[in-house]
């Protein structure tokens, strides 16, 4: 595990030079950072058996840690082969070293996040996490919207870290310890301890942009560059997702009756609103901000059952939510570099100019939506079969809730293949990485849900209550 | 290789052409040669089955195969037949084949419709030979969302409306059909998904009163159950020609197999103790469809009005509990595929001549189109039940299955939605007469040409399949009625 953190100091390294801009290695700088980043995930891909602890039990390292870590790796990537195209404008191409920088100490911030066997430890990740990424939300920074998206996160960050480590401390106060696996024996059904459990799920609520906390999402998924909205949307949130299942399931388990009911109507809150929200969005990074919430309560879906089925579910519902949403955030990224033009009406006839991204965008918004025979069907079906026994009218509203969000869907790939346009956005070639990313999403989307293989492999390390 | 596996693997490997085409030409040839080697699959699928249950074969399934999918998850794709089944997988293939030539000339973008043709239907020849609940249930809505591409880009009319309106209303089913089979699943003891283990595996009466109704009204949806029809009229008008034959010809029967294989077969207490409100709802479809058509002009609504009172007695049919009914349901099924996917070819192929599909601005066709407009008379007659093609033969096993039911809320339903007969003979003449007899008024209408060669070719093709289904009907009723048995005595073996 010491070498991972390593080799992404290493690359952290390799990069600071390349800041100078002699044009001559601006595609070496492009280009290392994902080699680098791809030999890392090759390498720690195979888990090793057993559980390795450090710094005293702060710091655990279980073969589930390194599949999760592997999915966050992947997205990562993506996200990086989406950013060159995006870092070759004028304002921001000469920070491009920091863009990899900051994004990878974010990376490093949730690996300690994920493997933390103690709140302080699992503190400390959390704001390595979310303060760079305040700094990449207002990378564009001489845009008004990504200051503003930059200034948005920051202030709710610093709150939601409040929140949490108010309930942190509570249980502190509850059991006098902070060590994961300690506090279940100290943890009772009493107030401090439903305290401390309100105040840390508030706080989590906050990072996973589930409903009553999800206010500051649109305005900063919108403001944000583009590339750095995918990495929140999917990244931020896959790893807070994980850590608040393996949280609840290891520290909370003694009042489990008490946030399962939580979590049951924060379910119900963050899909129904999220997608009613979404239907009225007229901006296509809104809409998917939209989108993302609700997804966030489907990833829900795999907490609450609690089970070894479910972490199985959440974290391959994750994988195919992260190759979908990047997918789409690539081409809304190298539509908004080529033409600037972001709006559902711009996207009118698209199938006209851009066959090929628009029959991508296709496949990944079917994939979200959940259409067979793409990876959507196959991690919405487990997730709701994970969830479904004990939460059966759960499953049935969050399934009712899954035709809404078809239908704003629709209206994408309608305005892209249906809707006529007198000025559809012009025909283009995109850059080789943003190709590479998307065929690497394709191939994520039509095989991830087929070779079944990936499941099980997740499901060998799995745990439950 | 198993024999079944061939309906998906055709499929794709038209899919992977069709991708790898690069001009008309291409694309046609791979159309025809897949929709022919479908074709060709069918029959043989069909007279190795009579052949296997001539030999003295028994078991419910033929063919089966079954690959582990998802172990964590008992998730297996299992594969077979019974008569029901493999008569379906006849008429999807039967009308694979004639909506290609169908749609022989279409455009713009031919090459993206014949990729979403195919693959709607991949999802159909999938759903007829899976017995696994989780493929089917993927198959059921790999078959449902090309609809929505096919009908809003290559539609007519209000087509974006019609398109999302039926995508949306056919995918709410199938959150229902979700729930029932999910639920089927966990109260069976979730050890399997296999339809024939979980027939022999107890589910609670509690449990199946809450799933049965969600089961099938999730495949009724599909299957036009009033008040739930509503997109079909809207979705066949708006459809292009090949994809209303396909749609009302197979993806709605996908509904009535579906309310019989999965609903009725693994929760028959349920289905005994609440088939009284479906058969009510099932008998206004009947009726109300019939009454519908009556009033229509457009030529499209009508066929659509027509396939909703027709599938309405499908689901009758299934739920009065007997034999003789459940055989009259399957062949009616399959009659009503083969009549409609007749008329909507007919009527497409007009509409492409006359560029009108009301009824008030065309007379006098049959001088002018003589081949189309005979089609359309042999079309309309086997609708409304002339001896001698399908409908008759369908429509009376039901009528007779259904009254053997001693009680009087069946005979009463039967007698009701026995006038449907009567109406449709109405709504059938009323057209036909109005179209196509008479002198021709507009100018315009005789210039028009008669079929061409690819027309003819699905026009015939088809008449042959109806006719020779209402001829020689008996093999066709055996094989369905023997796999009609086991699960009919299911059912009934819990009131006697």
């Amino acid at each position: 595990m010491i070498a991972v953190i390593l080799i992404i100091l290493l690359v952290d390294l390799f990069i600071n030079p390349k800041k100078r801009q002699s044009s001559a290695n601006i595609r070496l700088a492009a280009l290392l950072p994902i080699v680098l980043m791809t030999i890392h995930t090759l390498i720690n891909i195979v888990p090793s058996h057993g559980t390795i602890s450090a710094f005293g039990g702060m710091f655990q390292y279980t073969p589930m840690h390194t599949v999760i870590k592997a999915v966050l790796n992947v997205g990562a990537i993506l996200v990086l082969l989406m950013s060159p195209e995006w870092l070759k404008r004028d304002d921001v191409s000469v920070n491009r070293g920091e863009f990899c920088i900051l994004t990878l100490s974010t990376l490093l911030g949730m690996y300690f996040m994920i493997s933390a066997g103690h709140f302080l430890m699992f503190f400390l990740g959390l704001e390595t996490a979310s303060i760079p990424m305040a700094a990449l939300a207002a990378f564009n920074k001489f845009r008004y919207e990504s200051a503003e998206a930059g200034a948005k996160y920051i202030l709710t960050a610093m709150f939601s870290s409040a929140l949490l480590l108010f309930g942190i401390s509570f249980v502190y106060g509850a059991c006098g310890t902070l060590y994961f696996d300690e506090i279940p024996t100290h943890l009772n059904e009493e107030y401090l301890s439903i305290m401390a459990f309100v105040f840390f799920f508030a706080g989590m609520g906050f990072k996973l942009s589930l409903v009553p906390f999800h206010l500051w999402t649109a305005d900063v998924y919108e403001g944000a560059p583009t590339p750095v909205t995918g990495y929140l949307s999917v990244v931020s949130k896959g790893s807070a997702a994980f850590v608040l299942m393996t949280i609840l399931v290891k520290v909370f388990s003694p009042i489990v009756s008490d946030w399962h009911q939580v979590l049951f109507w924060i379910i119900v809150v963050t899909i129904t609103l999220a997608n009613i929200f979404a239907v009225r969005q007229k901006n296509l990074k809104r809409l998917m901000a939209f989108s993302s919430i609700s997804q966030a309560g489907y990833i829900m879906l795999g907490v609450i059952s609690g089970n070894a089925v479910g972490m199985t579910s959440l974290v391959y519902y994750i994988l195919v939510y992260t190759v979908a949403n990047l997918a789409i955030f690539s081409i809304i990224s190298i539509i908004e570099q080529r033409s600037g033009k972001l709006t559902l009406d711009d996207y009118a006839g698209l199938y006209k100019t851009n066959p090929k991204l628009s029959f991508i965008m296709t496949l990944a918004l079917f994939s979200l939506a959940g259409i067979p025979p793409f990876a959507g069907f196959f991690s919405k079906f487990f997730i709701f079969m994970a969830a479904f026994k004990g939460n059966e009218l759960l499953v049935f509203i969050a399934l009712v809730n899954t035709i809404i969000s078809l239908y704003y869907y629709l209206l994408v790939v309608k305005a892209m293949y249906i809707t006529p346009s007198e000025h559809p956005i012009t025909s283009f070639k995109s850059d080789c990485y943003t190709k590479v990313g998307l065929i690497f999403c394709l191939i994520g989307i039509v095989g991830l849900g087929i070779a079944s293989i990936v499941y099980q492999t997740i499901g060998k390390f799995s745990i439950g209550l | 290789m198993n024999l079944l596996s061939i309906f998906v693997l055709i499929p794709l490997l038209m899919l992977l052409g069709l991708w790898l085409s690069r001009n008309l030409a291409q694309i046609r040839t791979v159309m025809v040669i897949g929709a022919s080697a479908l074709l060709i699959s069918a029959i043989t699928l069909t007279v190795s089955y009579l052949q296997a249950r001539a030999a003295g074969v028994t078991g419910d399934m033929l063919f089966r195969a079954s690959v582990v999918w998802y172990k964590p998850l008992n998730i297996e794709f299992s594969v077979g037949v019974d008569g029901i089944s493999v008569a379906m997988l006849l008429l999807s293939a039967i009308i694979v084949f004639t909506g290609t030539f169908a749609s022989w000339r279409l455009k713009p973008l031919t090459k993206e419709y014949f990729l979403w043709f195919t693959l709607l239907s991949t999802g159909v020849f999938g759903f007829f030979i899976s017995i696994d609940l989780f493929t089917m249930f993927m198959f059921y809505e790999i078959a449902l969302i090309p609809m929505y591409l096919l009908i809003g880009v290559w539609g007519t009319g209000p087509k974006e409306y019609a398109a999302m309106k039926l995508t949306l209303m056919l995918m709410g089913a199938s959150a229902f059909l979700l729930c029932g089979i999910l639920g089927i699943y966990f109260s069976a003891g979730a050890t399997t998904m296999d339809l024939t283990k979980i027939a022999t595996l107890h589910i609670p009466l509690s449990k199946q009163l809450i799933w049965f109704p969600m089961t099938f009204v999730g495949f009724g949806v599909l299957g036009a159950l009033f008040p739930f029809h509503t997109w079909s009229p809207d979705g066949h008008s708006s459809a292009p020609t090949a994809v209303s034959m396909l749609h009302a010809g197979v993806l709605m029967k996908l509904g009535g197999y579906g309310c019989f294989r999965v609903a009725m077969y693994l929760m028959p207490q349920a289905a005994n103790q609440l088939a009284w409100i479906f058969l009510i709802l099932t008998t206004i479809s009947v009726v109300y469809g019939a009454f519908s058509a009556c009033v229509q002009t457009d030529l499209k609504y009508i066929n659509a009005y027509s396939s909703v009172s027709h599938c309405g007695m499908v689901l009758l049919a299934i739920l009065m509990i007997n034999k003789t009914a459940a055989t009259g349901a399957v062949l009616q099924m399959l009659s009503h595929g083969l009549m409609t996917a007749l008329f909507f070819a007919l009527i497409g192929m007009i509409y492409g001549r006359t560029h009108t599909r009301d009824i008030r601005e065309m007379n006098g066709l049959m001088r002018i189109i003589p081949f189309l407009s005979v089609g359309y008379v042999i079309a309309g007659l086997a609708n409304l039940g002339l001896p001698g093609f399908s409908g008759f033969v369908a429509e009376m096993t039901i009528f007779v299955g259904s009254f053997q039911n001693y009680d009087a809320f069946h005979r009463v339903l039967t007698i009701i939605a026995c006038t449907s007969i009567v109406i449709t003979a109405v709504y059938i003449l009323r057209v036909i007469g109005k179209i196509l007899y008479g002198v021709c008024t507009n100018k315009e209408h005789l210039k028009l040409s008669d079929a061409t060669w690819d027309e003819k070719i699905a026009v015939i093709t088809l008449v042959i399949c109806v006719a020779g289904l209402g001829l020689a009907p008996l093999w066709m009723s055996n094989m369905i009625s023997d796999s009609v048995t086991p699960i009919i005595s299911n059912l009934t073996n819990l009131i006697h």
